[in-house]
């Protein structure tokens, strides 16, 4: 991990290179994060990669920060292979307008990452080559992991409930 | 320790039995001594139960497995809990072949369709097993994503467990060999009204009627 | 005729897949005899022997040359980052440990190591040895059903019995230190949930006299034999650029020689205090794969003879009563001790808000687990970066021009776990 004054020196010339990108720094727990705009997402990733070392992206994944807006977040960990560094890039979008730049052009390991991002969050990545969904039916409707679709499944039968259930046959 | 057959009175030694048996196939062979020759070397059965016979110890399990219980089911191939000795090694990969369908493990909302299929596809008369917590109820995961058996498969014999021990899905698939034993059409059939489960073709197959058109 | 219609608007979905590029280009080359060739779009699984779990292949072939690869996954999803937000942090466990189902001790180390940073909790050492010991023995585990099954598929059957056979010693190995065979739950946040009873230390003493030669017999039967050489030497190389590139970490990357372990790169619970060696590859090809594995068993046997010559006395979980259950006899005498308990039970730990990113290395590749706390006692948000996802995608990039029988092949030696890519 880079350290504190080292996540500041990044945090620093990205802003100078890609400017309004960086929106915030958290250092938390020895783990540096940075919340950048999410129109920059595909240059503050390659500039990353350019000058700072960081050439592997280990995972993309969403988040849903339900009920605080933006609702919607993603999240790209970035590793230095050399120095053994990682650095989470985090940016989040409104429910209304979720559509980000997809960064599967550069990093062909974000297919599948960013297909399941948009099956379970609903997260358009503009750009992607193929995005469909990767874990539910093509034609299931909702976006499963935000906060606000219900966990689903089926009512536990107990004596109180369970005459009438379907697949009751005595 | 002596062991002391006792007769019903008939012929003890090799040579006596090989005459009376020359005699059966001869036709001289008649009254009581028939009935006693029969008695004694014939095991009457009606033809149900000698084909229930057969069916229970030649099971052909179809190669199905889902998610972790199908590790425990590769266990039970394996030689410790070995389902050899029962006769049912032979796993079919082609469900045309098989007449045990063991689901062992999360059947998902994407995954039933097909396996609705794979069951329709097995020939009468099939049987299957809910290996494990996830296939019989929910198990574990009681959530959007995942469907229990009985919703769209008729299923004979639930085992629970997560995974289930492989001594335990054995005696699940035990308990089925006893049923087809006993009788083949009892639980399921007789609750549904089933007759069999066919394969439903998709729309554009040839049927009798559009052949000619 | 809705359903009907339904059904092929469904299928249409499906098939969303062109193909007509790729038809041209074959169409207008000519074969050896003047002819032109077809292509043909094969449906590989999701029921289907080799496909080692659900895992649905549309293969685009021409004649016995695979030229594209599509994998559809997604038929044993099971919901699992959603339905542990819905449960307590020691709840979230066992659900969380059935995701990449031969490697559950690795997915509770991940989630509990994410929870542990997240409360600034201490793993005692002894707890860490023991952690290291069951997952190396894990390790060997999943390694051996690995090796089992991928000899199965190549046609050298008797090696599945053989593989078995071992892994029933170290699943008792399992089921004396915490009662279940798989999917134990014996880690826990702030170390593991019990200590292991006697005769444990002998029992496994037992199994690593014993490993290396059952390895040395695996090596005997296939490392130079003719029909295996001939199936993975050679066979769908992929270089180390391309594979960073996607992203694949574990043994597929280290065959093609980069020795990247997070074992030893950025050593968690006390690896750092072990010396092991990491297999590393040459070409990249089927075989290097097949060996870095293989190798990899004689190191993890290394590494538990360590641990367990090094293991150090001590609690095996944390002391801190606000994470840990307290043990049982301390209910009868201590107030404190009973009001614990019950909130634990009840209610179960709170944990301040925060998000972590916590990666180990997994048989596999790196698995990670992210965790969002937001200071209930239940997570807001569970993602674990299972490597059999991210290594999926290497598979076309592998099999683009090899014959359908070095697929097969490429599947096996990909050791793909269907619960993790789907989870």
């Amino acid at each position: 991990m880079p350290d504190q004054v080292g996540l500041e020196l990044i945090a620093t010339a990205l802003g100078e290179e890609i400017p309004g990108s960086v929106l915030e720094t958290a250092f938390f727990r020895a783990q540096a994060g940075l919340l950048i705009a999410p129109e920059t997402v595909r240059q503050v990733l390659a500039a990353l990669r350019q000058s700072h070392g960081y050439r592997s992206l280990m995972s993309v994944h969403g988040v849903d920060y339900y009920p605080h807006e933006p609702r919607l977040g993603v999240h790209y960990e970035l590793l230095d292979m050399e120095r053994v560094d990682r650095l989470t890039v985090k940016l989040r979008v409104p429910l209304d307008q979720p559509n980000i730049e997809s960064v599967t052009p550069d990093w062909p390991t974000a297919n599948h990452q960013e297909r399941e991002v948009f099956d379970m969050f609903g997260v358009h990545f503009d750009g992607h080559p193929d995005l469909r969904r990767i874990l539910m039916p093509e034609d299931y409707e909702g976006h499963p992991q935000r906060r606000d679709f219900p966990l689903g499944g089926e009512p536990v039968l107990f004596t109180h409930n369970e005459v009438g259930s379907p697949g009751w046959t005595r | 320790m002596e062991v002391i057959r006792e007769g019903i009175g008939g012929p003890q030694s090799f040579r006596e039995r090989g005459l009376l048996a020359r005699d059966l196939l001869r036709g001289d062979l008649e009254g009581l001594e028939l009935e006693r020759l029969v008695e004694q070397s014939i095991l009457t059965t009606t033809l149900d139960r000698a084909v229930d016979w057969a069916r229970s110890n030649s099971l052909f399990p179809a190669t199905f497995g889902l998610a972790c219980c199908a590790i425990e089911m590769m266990s039970i191939v394996a030689a410790r809990v070995d389902v050899a000795r029962f006769g049912f090694e032979a796993f079919r990969a082609s469900p045309r072949q098989a007449d045990l369908l063991i689901l062992s493990g999360r059947v998902s909302i994407k995954m039933a369709p097909v396996v609705r299929r794979i069951y329709d596809q097995m020939l009468e008369p099939k049987w299957a097993i809910a290996m494990g917590a996830c296939s019989s109820s929910m198990g574990v995961f009681n959530n959007y994503a995942i469907v229990p058996a009985d919703k769209f498969m008729p299923v004979d014999v639930h085992v629970p467990g997560c995974p289930p021990r492989p001594e335990a899905l054995m005696h699940g698939i035990l308990k089925l060999r006893k049923m087809i034993q006993d009788d083949p059409d009892v639980s399921w059939r007789e609750r549904y009204g089933a007759v069999g489960t066919e394969e439903l073709l998709p729309e554009a197959s040839p049927t009798a009627e559009n052949a000619g058109a | 005729m809705d359903e009907v219609s339904a059904r092929s608007e469904y299928r249409k979905l499906e098939e969303s897949i062109t193909l007509s590029p790729l038809e041209e280009q074959v169409a207008s080359q000519r074969d050896f005899s003047g002819g032109t060739t077809e292509v043909l779009t094969l449906n590989i699984g999701p029921h289907h022997p080799a496909t080692h779990g659900v895992l649905r292949l549309l293969v685009t072939l021409e004649g016995e040359v695979v030229r594209d690869l599509r994998p559809i996954i997604g038929y044993v999803h099971t919901g699992i980052e959603k339905t542990a937000e819905d449960k307590a942090y020691w709840k979230a466990i066992p659900v969380i440990e059935r995701m990449d189902y031969l490697s559950y001790y690795f997915n509770a180390l991940a989630f509990c190591g994410a929870v542990e940073t997240l409360l600034e909790c201490e793993v005692p050492k002894r707890a860490q040895y023991l952690r290291v010991i069951h997952l190396e023995l894990n390790r060997i585990m999943s390694h051996l059903v690995w090796l089992g099954t991928s000899a199965l598929d190549l046609g050298a059957m008797s090696m599945f019995w053989y593989c078995f056979r071992e892994r029933e010693m170290i699943l008792d190995l399992f089921e004396q230190s915490s009662g279940q065979r798989m999917h134990t739950r014996y880690f826990q946040v702030g170390g593991v949930i019990e200590d292991i009873p006697l005769g444990f230390e002998a029992k496994l003493r037992e199994f690593m006299a014993i490993m290396p030669g059952r390895v040395d017999q695996y090596n005997d039967l296939l490392k130079r034999n003719e029909i295996l050489l001939q199936r993975l030497r050679g066979t769908c190389p992929l270089d180390e650029q391309s594979l960073l590139a996607l992203g694949v970490t574990g043994p597929l990357l280290r065959a093609s020689g980069n020795p990247w372990d997070l074992r030893k790169a950025a050593p968690y619970s006390s690896y750092e205090d072990f010396s092991f060696k990491i297999p590393v590859g040459t070409v990249g090809d089927n075989y290097d794969r097949y060996a870095v594995r293989v190798a990899e068993i004689y190191e993890s046997v290394k590494i538990i003879e360590q641990a367990l010559d090094g293991l150090p006395e001590g609690p095996f979980i944390t002391e801190d009563r606000k994470i840990a259950l307290p043990p049982r006899h301390e209910l009868a005498t201590s107030m404190e001790a009973l009001i614990h308990h019950f909130k634990l039970v009840t209610e179960g730990f709170r944990v301040p808000p925060g998000e972590v990113y916590y990666p180990i290395e997994s048989p596999r590749g790196e698995l990670g687990c992210f965790v969002r706390s937001d200071g209930s006692a239940k997570p807001a948000r569970v993602h674990m970066r299972d490597p059999s996802f991210v290594n999926l995608q290497a598979t076309a990039a592998m099999t683009r021009g090899s014959y359908i029988a070095d697929l097969i092949a490429t599947l096996a030696m990909l050791d793909p776990i269907l619960g993790g890519i789907d989870r």
